[in-house]
């Protein structure tokens, strides 16, 4: 019995260490996204960033304008800073822009982010907004570490700068991943032709400064994903709160029943 | 109510049933952890049932509509989202807690005769819940949903001569569409848990019938009676005692249920994946394409087998008769005991090694084959080969052959005296 779980263990072990093995060749390394579901006014920064900047091309057509009373707005509020596309409170935050019109326009249509962060993840929606830099060979003109030859061009230019792509190049694949790690932010190690190793990563232009300080843009981008991350789940904050108290009731239920079933069978013999 | 009972028993069998079934029932009493996971299994199939009925009032079998109903539910319905991670964690779980009833079966031998036939039911449920499990998945209509129902439907295409035809016949059209979905749906939500539901009574009954083994493998009906319970002597009523002891394993139970739903729904993409939160789009093939992880096994096992003679239906051959192999255990296991405690060391290593290749080839099953690159060229054999695929193979090998050398190995083991009471 104790032999057969031991086996069991060994064998889970064996498949974990698997794993780590197989995920040793990854060459993107996203820095966490710095958000946090019960930052209120991060959630009502992000709204106005999404609405001023994403909502002309992007919807979230699952997402009801009503429903950012969950991040403590007020209907007023949001009817007055909020809707431009929409009077109705009870309506969703949909676009003009037919996916039609949009696939014509930028090559493919501009996604729905209801659910996007459900399925990037904070993380890569955050690194994907620093992740974009000036790039004469692409058609638009823009580039993106995080998600080469994206069809976007880089909305938030005037914001964060044209922003440019450094590289530097190592002759081992060793040296270039500690590289990367060293810089502590979004980078990409990638082999070349010639057999050796560079090292990406994203960074201002000395000559175009962007209207924000890079640590603003940061924080906007923060706001924004956090913003998105609630659209994608606006019963997260409920579901975790309910949960708590539900794991809090089984506890005691649990004690209950224990001392039922240990009252019970104190005549069995076991 | 006495007289109320007594105006219904004499139309009606109601005490008889509930006594035979449970209310006087006489079970081993030496039940330990691993004989928690039947009533839990029948506790998970009560939750799918009902968060199912609430679930079907608003969402929409239509191929323009379905996924859209579903967002629906977890943003506008009132505890939409409450019901349908219940029914999303609920489909996992079932599969986590019959998969541990079924190696609770291996490990004491519950197959046995003479449990054949409880133990054939148990397969069909199994199989059934195999089915139901794969209609369902389709009908959130992501791009998982889709691609997944595609693979496992381009499967019955692989048969000789009538595939395409079969193919056509399952999809109700030259690809997964809307009339897919619908008969899907049918059969998820109706067909299904009909044949599912008089499984479970007919498993009930025959184990109800011959009763229960237990970790001993000892068969109490072969014991003397108790002159003052008269109860043989290792038995005990099942109810209130297991009543009680099965409900402390419910509060446990719902406890892990309830950090997954609460905390983790989507548990790292296993139980919901990411790539299912995007629309269903039949003309854009995900780049990796894997089953839901229950399933993960018997995929590894079909990729794990060559084509031969221009054609993949030998892996769906290995595939079908991986999961058929359960139903021949009772003959194969010839054993001198049932219980893996008087079991000698070549019983406990075949099944050791049965398991690690399960829960291994579950693992590959998720990943890519060419997860760890390939055997370099010239190596004997494997030169050239995706690592993974060789292992899968391998593992695929041992895990028919725990079944194929059964009737050898338990034969031969060396097994220890079973005493004449449990422990």
């Amino acid at each position: 019995m104790k032999k057969t779980i031991l086996t069991l263990v060994a064998a889970l072990l064996a498949g974990i260490g698997l794993q780590a093995v197989a995920s040793g060749g990854a060459d993107l390394r996203l820095v966490p996204a710095p958000v946090h579901r019960l930052d209120a006014e991060s959630l009502q920064r992000g709204a106005r960033n999404f609405v001023n900047y994403c909502l002309n091309c992007h919807s979230a057509k699952y997402m009801r304008y009503e429903r950012l009373q969950d991040i403590g707005l007020t209907e007023q509020q949001i009817k007055d800073n909020l809707m431009f596309a929409s009077t109705q409170l009870g309506s969703t935050m949909t676009v003009a822009m037919t996916p039609a019109e949009g696939a014509k326009w930028f090559g493919v249509a501009p996604p729905d982010l209801s659910v996007i962060s459900r399925v990037r993840g904070a993380d890569w929606l955050y690194n994907y907004m620093l992740g974009f830099y000036a790039d004469g060979k692409s058609a638009t003109g823009w580039n993106n570490l995080v998600f080469p030859s994206v069809a976007m061009p880089h909305v938030l230019w005037e914001l964060s700068g044209p922003n440019r792509l450094v590289e530097q190049e190592f002759e081992d694949h060793g040296k270039a991943a500690a590289a990367a790690i060293a810089i502590k932010g979004l980078a990409r190690v990638a082999p070349t032709p010639g057999g050796k190793w560079i090292v990406q990563q994203v960074a201002t232009d000395p000559d175009a400064p962007g209207t924000m300080q890079p640590v603003e843009y940061r924080a906007f981008a923060a706001d924004l994903v956090n913003f998105l991350d609630f659209v994608g789940e606006p019963t997260k904050n409920k579901r975790i709160s309910i949960g708590i108290v539900v794991l809090m009731y089984l506890v005691v239920l649990f004690a209950l029943v224990y001392a039922l079933k240990r009252l019970y069978w104190k005549d069995v013999p076991h | 109510m006495e007289k109320l009972l007594n105006w219904i028993d004499a139309r009606f069998p109601l005490t008889p049933l509930w006594e035979s079934q449970w209310g006087k029932y006489v079970a081993p009493r030496n039940f330990n952890f691993w004989y928690y996971f039947g009533s839990l299994a029948a506790l998970v199939l009560v939750m799918q049932i009902v968060t199912g009925i609430f679930l079907t009032m608003s969402y929409k079998p239509d191929a323009a509509k379905a996924f859209d109903s579903v967002e629906f539910i977890m943003r506008d319905v009132e505890w939409g989202w409450y019901i349908r991670y219940m029914h999303s964690t609920g489909a996992s779980m079932f599969f986590v807690v019959v998969y541990l009833h079924m190696f609770r079966g291996l490990m004491y031998g519950s197959y046995r005769k003479p449990r054949e036939l409880v133990w054939i039911f148990g397969c069909l449920i199994y199989l059934a819940l195999m089915g139901e499990a794969f209609f369902g998945y389709l009908l959130p209509w992501g791009q998982m949903s889709y691609w997944g129902a595609q693979v496992i439907v381009n499967l019955f295409s692989t048969v000789p001569f009538i595939g395409e035809s079969l193919g056509v016949w399952i999809r109700g059209d030259y690809t997964i569409s809307d009339a897919t979905l619908n008969r899907f749906f049918a059969f998820h939500v109706i067909a299904l848990p009909l044949v599912l539901i008089g499984l479970v009574a007919a498993h009930l009954m025959a184990l109800h019938e011959v009763g229960s083994s237990n970790p001993d493998g000892i068969e109490i009906k072969k014991q003397p009676k108790d002159p003052n319970t008269g109860l043989y002597l290792d038995g005990i009523y099942s109810h209130p005692y297991y009543t009680i002891k099965d409900l402390v394993g419910v509060v446990f139970f719902l406890f892990v249920f309830s950090v997954i739903m609460f905390f983790m729904p989507e548990m790292g993409g296993y139980f919901l994946e990411a790539n299912n939160f995007i629309p269903a789009d039949p003309l854009k093939t995900p780049e990796h394409i894997a089953p839901v992880w229950y399933f993960t096994p018997y995929y590894a096992i079909l990729r794990a087998v060559p084509s031969f003679f221009n054609s993949q239906f030998w892996g769906v051959i290995a595939m079908g008769a991986s999961v058929v192999l359960f139903f021949f255990l009772p003959w194969l296991d010839r054993g001198a005991v049932k219980s893996i405690r008087y079991r000698g060391t070549l019983y406990k290593s075949w099944l050791a090694a049965f398991v690690i290749s399960f829960l291994i080839l579950g693992y590959l099953g998720v990943v890519p084959v060419t997860v760890w690159g390939q055997f370099p060229d010239g190596w004997p054999l494997v030169g050239g080969a995706d690592k993974a695929t060789v292992l899968a193979r391998v593992l695929t090998v041992v895990y028919f052959l725990f079944f194929v050398l059964m009737p050898w190995y338990t034969a031969r083991d060396k097994t220890k005296p079973v005493p004449e009471r449990v422990r």
